[in-house]
């Protein structure tokens, strides 16, 4: 794509250009939704306790993030200051109910798990702040780039902190037995290795999370808050 | 079937918001540095959750549920799908609403409580109680009101207890990367530890159909007939 944009010379940037692959990657690590701006917690801690949740949750709020991020960005001129929360949660609670809907057809194992916490989705904090942050502000093509970047930086907390609770908390990883069978007792189990029912509980969700911006902000002095 | 003040107690203890389910974190944590202001958000959410909820329930009941439309009859009719986008207008209208009219009728409530209001639109809590009680299927609106009481008071408690113990740590030495958010969420996991402990709460529900969700603690079986909330061994170790 960018070598159409610099043979036409138009004066457009490409969709790839160094500002926009920014985008991209600055909410992976420095400037990351979850860790650093402190938004989408809410919806986003219940669902980390088996990995494949946590994945589908992601790919969630990835499809109504970018897409959310590109209608408000086509809207922008057209919507009236006044009431733009509304019309942001009008897009968002569509595109919400077509996830749902989506999830319950085929993947409806998940979507039961889930509960409520997909339609929550609609008041995911990460998705009015980029609305609000970015998309009222922006072209249609810098906000998907930022729609991508900031679902992949909630994405990639959200599996670890999975990974962490799944892998500790039952021995397993998508469901698939890790360390061994656990009611049958071999494999890991035969030394006398236990699961942490603790980490199956919702507190230890939240210190992880903890522990995770302890370890981001002790690499990167610059992060590091007053109080 | 549970009653009404078992509802009540389990939605501020063991199903709390905040504590048990993660909901309205992002303004608990960006609006809990001093208790002053927690105070006052923690008062709104629980204002704006009783208003929402029965409105909601009632919503829900004459008009989204499969069959609810029969009284103007179309027995056939199943809204639910559109049940997210009617929940969340709803919410947003009410608390526009709530908020003009406390402007006009109780001012100094409005100096309280004003900046607060539009913040409560986007709370995850506002709109996970409504979803809750879609999902648990309260049977009276009773039953919804006391929940989204008790959820308020729940979430109070929380943002209270929260700010109040920010307010000290800042006299404490916290090392420099966990200072701020990260002893936060840490001081949030402990207070959740605590908050299990009322899981030993005894309930008067029968064997009922959630069973799952009430953890009986049966060392003691004729006291189970007697009381709604009988004092567990276990809640010592809270405050």
């Amino acid at each position: 794509m960018s070598e159409v944009a610099e043979k036409v010379k138009a004066p457009r940037e490409s969709l790839f250009s160094k500002k926009n692959r920014k985008l991209v990657t600055d909410p992976l690590t420095d400037n990351n939704p979850i860790t650093i701006q402190v938004l989408g917690i809410c919806s986003a801690l219940a669902i980390t306790v088996q990995v494949e949740q946590a994945f589908w949750m992601s790919v969630s709020v990835l499809f109504v993030l970018v897409l959310g991020n590109m209608v408000i960005s086509m809207l922008r001129n057209m919507i009236p200051s006044r009431i733009r929360i509304i019309v942001q949660l009008v897009v968002v609670a569509s595109l919400v109910i077509i996830v749902d809907l989506m999830l319950a057809a085929f993947v409806p194992d998940v979507s039961e798990k889930l509960s409520v916490f997909v339609g929550l989705i609609i008041t995911n904090c990460i998705i009015m702040g980029r609305f609000e942050a970015f998309a009222m502000g922006n072209k249609v093509g810098p906000s998907l780039m930022d729609g991508l970047g900031n679902s992949f930086g909630y994405a990639w907390i959200l599996i670890l902190v999975a990974v962490v609770r799944e892998l500790f908390g039952s021995g397993t990883l998508w469901g698939f037995p890790i360390f061994g069978d656990y009611i049958a007792g071999d494999g890991l189990y035969s030394l006398g290795y236990v699961n942490n029912n603790m980490m199956i509980l919702p507190p230890m969700a939240l210190i992880i999370v903890g522990i995770i911006i302890w370890v981001q902000r002790a690499r990167n002095k610059a992060l590091i808050e007053d109080h | 079937m549970e009653s009404t003040l078992d509802i009540f107690v389990k939605a501020i203890f063991s199903e709390n918001m905040i504590f048990a389910y993660f909901l309205g974190m992002c303004s608990y944590l960006a609006v809990s540095k001093t208790v002053k202001t927690a105070v006052g958000l923690g008062a709104a959410v629980i204002f704006v959750l009783f208003v929402t909820v029965p409105v909601n329930y009632l919503l829900e009941n004459y008009l989204l549920k499969e069959g609810a439309l029969a009284w103007a009859g179309y027995p056939d009719m199943d809204l639910s799908f559109l049940s997210f986008i009617m929940f969340i207008a709803v919410v947003a209208s009410i608390v526009q609403l709530v908020e003009m009219l406390v402007e006009k009728f109780a001012p100094a409530l409005y100096g309280a409580l004003g900046i607060f209001l539009p913040l409560i639109a986007v709370n995850c809590s506002i709109l996970g109680g409504a979803l809750f009680m879609q999902e648990r299927q309260y049977s009276t609106i009773l039953d919804a009101t006391a929940f989204s009481l008790g959820s308020g008071i729940g979430w109070f408690i929380a943002i209270v207890a929260i700010a109040a113990i920010r307010e000290k740590i800042r006299y404490s030495k916290v090392p420099g990367p966990l200072r701020g958010l990260g002893i936060t969420f840490i001081i949030t996991g402990l207070m959740g530890i605590a908050f299990m402990s009322f899981m030993g709460i005894k309930y008067t529900s029968e064997d009922g159909k959630k069973k799952e969700d009430v953890t009986v603690v049966d060392d003691n079986p004729e006291g189970a007939t007697t009381g709604q909330v009988i004092d567990n061994p276990s809640n010592a170790n809270n405050d």
